[in-house]
């Protein structure tokens, strides 16, 4: 299918994902920080979609917008205390975390203006119609084994959050 | 504008990955510090797919497993919380500071 | 200019497809027209049909027959005071009906009217339909937190417990049915809604008929879960007035509350809409392929407007019927100028150009039409469920039924 304004979509899509995610974490209720969770996932995943992806974005929107943050609004329910709101929100060691993360922000600059001829922007043919079918055979194929131990993974996460939920083991 | 490249993606997801850092290492409510996690899971999976389109779909595939893991891992972490909070009444990550109570 | 509009008239792609932002706009601005029309419709005809399934009349008064029923309530909703609870939270108890309502309008853009009448054939259809009705359930919960109250809070919990549970049935019975669908000779499934529909019509099965009867229990245990993810009787609990006065959306007065009703008749419409693409044959009419050939067209192709003549005359039938009281003068006169617009209808649907085009769109809102019906049907029969029991039935029957008809449907596949 044709692309339509693909630069203008980036810029505002990345612009509302990176502004929600600013948001997230400087929100003192926890339900905003978890709306604007919400508005980032949503956001990238129209970003998966302009990168060719739909299986992704799907998988994306089902998991974790529909269920994930329903799990952390009802736990934020549960254990939303009005108290938490007026105490202070950032902690003794901001300043050292500041520092870090910029820190962190000025090695991803140099990696990337390094290594920059490393990741050429020619894009495979990808098209849309199949992604589906072909990330389908590639994830029974090639990656049959890394679903099964997914699907294990998941199965000791239930039992494990059963078991630390309950009120009495 | 120059058309939207690998790079653009790649900037997005580190300014992503930058902010969730800062999340993680600066608030203290534990709620927030989960959800800065996710917001660091979604960096790595944007990476990925940026990745994908110039090098196979294997990309995508990682994309989707690191998903599930973050089920898990969200669920698991808030059981935890839940825990916690039954016991000492906040959500105030440092006043997990005794290794029994 | 004209000829970027033009140019796709002669395609017989989706407007999404084609890349032609006009006709994709053209699309969203009928959708949401037919939709609001729809839900109108739906409230007369959910009082009219309840009440004659309970032996009285329904709404008489406002217009002929309560016609005018569904204006009247939509102005007293829009005229009622904006009430916000006091310790409510503002900018969520805003945004919360905002969200399920465009949730509930965001998944028509893949409703296959046609081969090509939807707005865009995604790739993963029917996955986005299903994903994006489950963000629905944050909005619920927002809607019972933000009102800071405990019926909305107790109601908001239970009715989004309920629809993530019925989710899951809801998706064991879709991917079922997409199984279906890759029994083709080249053996690649389609996840995409006009696929299909065509998958159905290349095997010529309607998939509710498929391997009987693991296509007809798929298909029954999307009905249960339909109507539990919708929250209607009779696993309507949540916001049953004699339980929980009304549940999550106890707080919301006036426009906002018209939100929520809006956005529960079209979420029952969408889910509607997934079930009659995935098992009922989509836009396809009955017995395309036992009764094919030129006469069975015809005949097939005069429905449509020998439909809406039925209906206009049971309309003069009942303006016949009116009382013969000058009192009722302007009644009697409503009703027959509509029934003269209905059988105005049914005439220009009997002219063959717009006899062909209209076939696809009519199929399918026929279907989706009697699924609505059924809707109706079972508020007005069955008694409600308790919660327990509610959630006994999501995960302890149908949960062990969709995975034993997925395993069926897979062996079934194999060997046949």
């Amino acid at each position: 299918m044709a692309p339509v304004a693909t630069t203008f979509f980036f810029y505002v899509l990345s612009a509302l994902t990176v502004l929600s995610g600013v948001l997230v974490i400087t929100r003192k209720n926890a339900v905003h920080s978890a709306l604007a969770l919400i508005v980032s996932l949503l956001g990238q995943a129209a970003l998966y979609l302009m990168l060719y992806a739909p299986f992704v974005a799907g998988v994306q929107i089902i998991l974790y917008a529909g269920g994930i943050m329903v799990l952390f609004l009802f736990v934020i329910m549960l254990v939303n205390i009005e108290k938490s709101q007026r105490e202070d929100q950032f902690n003794k060691q901001w300043l050292v975390g500041l520092a870090a993360a910029i820190a962190l922000g000025a090695l991803f600059v140099l990696v990337y203006m390094k290594g920059r001829a490393l990741f050429p922007d020619r894009a495979i043919q990808m098209p849309e119609q199949s992604n589906t079918q072909q990330v389908a055979v590639l994830l029974y194929g090639n990656y049959m084994f890394t679903f099964e131990i997914a699907s294990l993974l998941l199965l000791v996460a239930i039992i494990g959050a059963v078991v630390m939920a309950k009120k009495r083991i | 504008m120059s058309p939207i490249g690998t790079i653009h993606y790649l900037v997005v997801a580190a300014a992503l990955f930058i902010l969730g850092v800062i999340g993680v290492l600066t608030r203290r409510n534990v709620v927030i510090v989960l959800m800065s996690i996710e917001l660091i899971l979604n960096a790595v999976n944007l990476n990925l797919v940026a990745f994908s389109r110039i090098w196979g779909l294997h990309g995508q595939i990682f994309a989707i497993f690191v998903i599930t893991d973050a089920a898990a891992e969200a669920a698991v972490g808030l059981g935890i919380l839940i825990a916690f909070f039954r016991n000492k009444e906040t959500v105030n990550i440092d006043e997990v500071d005794l290794l029994k109570w | 200019m004209l000829d970027y509009i033009t140019s796709y008239l002669s395609s017989d792609t989706t407007p999404g497809s084609a890349g032609n932002m006009f006709w994709a706009f053209v699309y969203i601005v009928l959708i949401f027209l037919g939709l609001s029309v729809a839900v109108i419709a739906m409230n007369w005809l959910e009082r009219k049909i309840l009440a004659h399934m309970q032996v009285r009349l329904g709404p008489m008064r406002v217009g002929p027959h309560g016609l005018l029923q569904p204006v009247a309530d939509a102005l007293k909703l829009l005229i009622k005071e904006d009430i916000m609870p006091s310790q409510a939270d503002p900018f969520v108890f805003w945004v919360a009906p905002l969200i399920v309502v465009i949730t509930s309008f965001t998944v028509f853009i893949v409703v296959p009217f046609g081969p090509s009448h939807a707005v865009t054939d995604m790739n993963i259809g029917v996955l986005f339909m299903l994903g994006v009705s489950s963000l629905s359930v944050l909005g619920i919960v927002m809607a019972g937190w933000a009102s800071n109250s405990h019926y909305p809070l107790m109601g908001a919990l239970r009715s989004s417990a309920q629809m993530v549970s019925y989710e899951i049935a809801m998706g064991l019975a879709v991917i079922s049915a997409v199984l279906m669908t890759s029994l083709n000779k080249e053996g690649t499934g389609t996840l995409s809604m006009i696929g299909i529909v065509q998958a159905q019509q290349s095997q010529q099965v309607w998939f509710i008929f498929k391997f009987f009867p693991l296509g007809l229990i798929a298909f029954f245990i999307f009905a249960v879960a339909m109507v539990a993810e919708t929250n209607r009787a009779p696993f309507d609990l949540p916001e049953a007035e004699s339980e929980l006065t009304a549940g999550f959306h106890t707080e919301y007065s006036g426009f906002r509350w018209s939100l929520f009703f809006l956005a529960e008749y079209s979420a029952m419409i969408a889910v509607s809409s997934i079930a009659v693409t995935l098992w009922l044959g989509g836009w396809m009419r009955p017995f395309p392929n036992a009764l094919s050939g030129e006469t069975w067209d015809l005949v097939f192709s005069l429905v449509p407007g020998l439909t809406f003549l039925f209906l206009a005359a049971m309309t003069f039938y009942s303006t016949a019927r009116m009382p013969k009281h000058p009192y009722f003068k302007i009644q009697t006169i409503g009703l027959g100028g509509f029934g003269a617009v209905l059988a105005l209808i049914a005439v220009v649907l009997f002219i063959p150009p717009v006899r062909d085009r209209i076939q696809d769109i009519f199929w399918f809102s026929a279907k989706v039409a009697s699924s609505m019906y059924m809707y109706i049907w079972y508020r007005g029969t069955f008694p409600r469920y308790r919660f327990d029991q509610l959630m006994k039935v999501g995960w302890k029957v149908l949960l062990p039924l969709g995975i034993a008809v997925l395993v069926l449907t897979a062996v079934a596949g194999i060997v046949f």
